[in-house]
């Protein structure tokens, strides 16, 4: 006896099918791209800003759009292996063409020489987005990457510590209502900066730091805001909602040298520079050390390491102070450059937009780092001179929002990865280690 | 001591912020059971729930002032509304910004980031799309002192505010109690790989989860819009609050996430009263900054959850 089989409904089919849910996926990734790019709404008119970015012909470029990614998706799909292969050896070209330690020696040299000679020819504007926009925000992706790339923490409060360094230049050099023991030049003040980011990095770490990777997280948000708060109402002591102004500009009066950094952009770049090449190398060689070695076990799996005798806590505690205290640093910079601190520096979303810079460029690994930092902070900049595609700066983190979603559903590890962390990512999906620290740590750090 | 000549005042109004915060904690609390994470755009659910409400309420009232039974009929159309747009957030959250990860077995950082990046994306979105200003939902009742308690005049809006969320709170115990569904949320929070070896359909009891904390999340946020009105950035306060109070009634502990939100509530305005109301998150901060350190499962202990 054979029964007939109700022929399954043309939609049922196509909602079973891969390929048509992938395409209906892209096409609403290209519509929802239409809305972000579109005009804006209003409270009276909450579907005008939808209608003006769907309902004329512009939407059709970007249904367009979706069809193209989804062909793209859909290819890799079926020559995913040849795909792979090619994109390997180009990611694997730049190893082979400096294969020598001294020819990657040279590569490097001539990169800081661009770094060194180019911003002279820009103009006035763009030598202060170098130092104000991305040499600072270079040195705080490279002091997260530590936290988030390295020892695999979520810290969402990382603003704080910049604050702090930033309100240290102002204390030590007087600017604050309180006044210190004694004055100190603001170049003096640098370690001082430092000392403080790096221990209330310690203070906030060491009990927070055993608890679960998402509870860290949360604490980390929380200090954030308390940090804005504070910095708005202690009026007494910050200064209060309208800051403090004149934090003076670095000088050095040293064995007959003398120097002032004025109100030139240029100056503080080469400062700038000099402080990511220093710290650059630093976490280069933290990276390889017995340090990174012990961070890279944490990642991996928190509890084989815990019982091959590495102090977890320990280590975690010392990559939050190091991040901290390079923030700390950033913040300081940035208070002697532009003269005054102000609570609305230290927003929360600021966090959210350093995590965004290691994010993108690839946890973990210092190129992803400063060319992710750098990149992304032009591109608004850019933008902001030469409006495309609709931008506006008040949606800036709506686009920051959409890339952390974007990457982490297709890029996890970022534009240009750490090889260890790529390979970290790829076994834990396999179920094969962790790739972050996200478990509760017990016992004292000795 | 500074609050004791305030105190039924203070904590009539601590009760009332309570219920909000409860509200929202169920959300964390659900989602945290099934999936063993924070759910950090759930702040989003609940802004999407207040302006749900809001557009729906704007087109029905308009400037009417609705009095006796129609004023009950708007507030539940309210509760509904702001519940089911933050039920359609939630449930596309899910889809969106967490399954892709789960399917690949993702590390819980690429969660937490994924949702951080959801959450700004949408409340920036609501932002450009709505307009940056507060709006004001339609007043549905005339406010004003309904009876006293202790001295302590107790609002119209407080009152509607502790019967809806009482009722939707007794609700959703009862459902995870005693359903199907509910059946199926425990079992996923107790071990989730078991659970879909016995038959239950994991990915479709997320969504639920994430719906029936998305429709609380979303009711919320028209109880709250109620009263302060709604903007894009409405959520990033409240939705850390709750989540303080989540995890100090003991996060998985639906209950708890009761107990741990009323207390924040009277303990935050008590807490206030002896600073500056500008104090106000510092304390809510300090409170859980203290929880986590000191009983980091919580007040009734951790439940749904098999989390260690």
């Amino acid at each position: 006896m054979s029964t007939v089989r109700a022929p399954t409904p043309l939609l049922r089919r196509l909602w079973l099918s891969t390929d048509a849910r992938r395409l209906a996926a892209c096409v609403a990734g290209g519509l929802v791209l239409a809305v972000m790019t579109g005009p804006e709404g209003s409270g009276t008119a909450p579907t005008s800003g939808f209608t003006g970015s769907l309902g004329n012909s512009r939407v059709i470029g970007f249904v367009v759009f979706g069809v193209v990614l989804w062909l793209l998706m859909t290819a890799r799909q079926r020559y995913g292996t040849e795909i792979r292969a090619v994109s390997d050896r180009l990611s694997a070209a730049p190893r082979r063409l400096l294969p020598d330690k001294r020819v990657r020696g040279v590569f490097y040299l001539v990169l800081l020489g661009i770094a060194i000679g180019y911003p002279t020819v820009l103009n006035g504007f763009w030598q202060e987005v170098l130092v104000d926009q991305i040499g600072v925000y270079v040195l705080l992706a490279l002091g997260l990457n530590v936290v988030v790339g390295y020892a695999g923490l979520l810290d969402l409060g990382y603003i704080a510590f910049y604050a702090i360094g930033a309100y240290s230049a102002a204390y030590w050099t007087g600017a604050l209502p309180v006044h210190p023991l004694f004055h100190l030049n603001a170049f003096y003040a640098i370690p001082l900066a430092v000392l403080a980011a790096m221990l209330a990095g310690v203070i906030l770490g060491a009990p927070t730091l055993r608890l679960r990777g998402d509870y860290l997280a949360i604490v980390t948000l929380g200090f954030g805001e308390i940090i804005e708060i504070v910095a708005n109402n202690l009026q007494g002591v910050t200064g209060g909602a309208q800051g403090v102004i004149g934090i003076p500009h670095f000088s050095i009066h040293f064995l007959g040298v003398v120097y002032h950094w004025g109100l030139g952009s240029l100056p503080y770049y080469y400062l700038l520079l000099g402080f990511i090449v220093v710290v650059l190398i630093a976490f280069h060689f933290l990276e390889n050390s017995r340090v990174g070695r012990a961070w890279v076990a944490i990642r991996e799996d928190e509890v084989a390491a815990e019982s091959s005798g590495i102090n977890v806590l320990k280590y975690k505690v010392m990559a939050f102070a190091i991040g901290a205290s390079t923030s700390g640093l950033a913040g300081m910079v940035e208070a002697s450059k532009i003269g005054f601190v102000e609570p609305g520096d230290f927003t929360v979303q600021l966090s959210i937009l350093i995590l965004v810079l290691v994010i993108f460029g690839g946890m973990g690994s210092l190129p992803g780092a400063v060319i992710g930092a750098a990149v992304l902070q032009f591109l608004p900049q850019y933008l902001r001179v030469h409006p495309l595609f609709g931008f506006q700066q008040q949606d800036l983190y709506l686009y920051l929002g959409a890339i952390l979603v974007v990457m982490m559903i297709f890029r996890p590890v970022g534009v240009f990865p750490s090889r260890r962390r790529k390979r970290e990512l790829g076994l834990a999906e396999h179920g094969v280690g962790s790739a972050d620290a996200m478990e509760s740590t017990t016992g004292p750090i000795s | 001591m500074c609050f004791t000549q305030n105190f039924w005042n203070l904590v009539v109004s601590g009760l009332y912020d309570g219920f909000l915060y409860a509200l929202i904690a169920l959300g964390y609390t659900l989602v945290y059971g099934v999936l063993q994470l924070i759910n950090f755009a759930h702040s989003e659910v609940f802004m999407s729930g207040g302006f749900a409400s809001y557009f729906i309420l704007h087109a029905l009232v308009g400037t009417n002032q609705p009095t006796g039974l129609a004023s009950v009929g708007y507030v539940a159309l309210g509760v509904l509304g702001g519940g089911a747009g933050g039920a359609a957030i939630a449930f596309l959250l899910e889809r969106v910004a967490y399954r892709p990860l789960r399917r690949r077995n993702a590390p819980r950082l690429a969660f937490l980031i994924s949702a951080i990046g959801a959450s700004y994306f949408l409340y920036n979105l609501a932002g450009k799309e709505f307009g940056r200003n507060a709006l004001e939902i339609p007043t549905l009742f005339t406010n004003g002192p309904v009876f006293s308690v202790f001295g302590a005049t107790v609002q119209t809006i407080y009152v509607v505010t502790a019967i809806a969320a009482l009722i939707m709170l007794v609700i959703v115990d009862r459902v995870v109690a005693m359903t199907r569904l509910g059946k199926g949320i425990r079992a996923v929070a107790q071990d989730a790989e078991t659970a879909s070896l016995m038959g239950v359909p994991i990915d479709r009891v997320i969504s639920q989860t994430f719906i029936i904390g998305g429709l609380l999340g979303g009711a919320a946020g028209f109880l709250f819009g109620l009263n302060a009105g709604v903007i894009f950035t409405m959520g990033f306060t409240p939705a850390l609050k709750a989540f303080t109070a989540a995890v100090l009634g003991g996060i998985g502990n639906i209950r708890g996430a009761v107990l741990g939100g009323l207390l924040l509530g009277i303990v935050e305005n008590l807490g206030v009263a002896c600073t500056q109301a500008s104090w106000r998150d510092v304390v809510a901060f300090g409170i859980l900054v203290l929880v986590l350190l000191i009983r980091p499962t919580g007040l009734l202990g951790e439940q749904l959850g098999r989390a260690a």
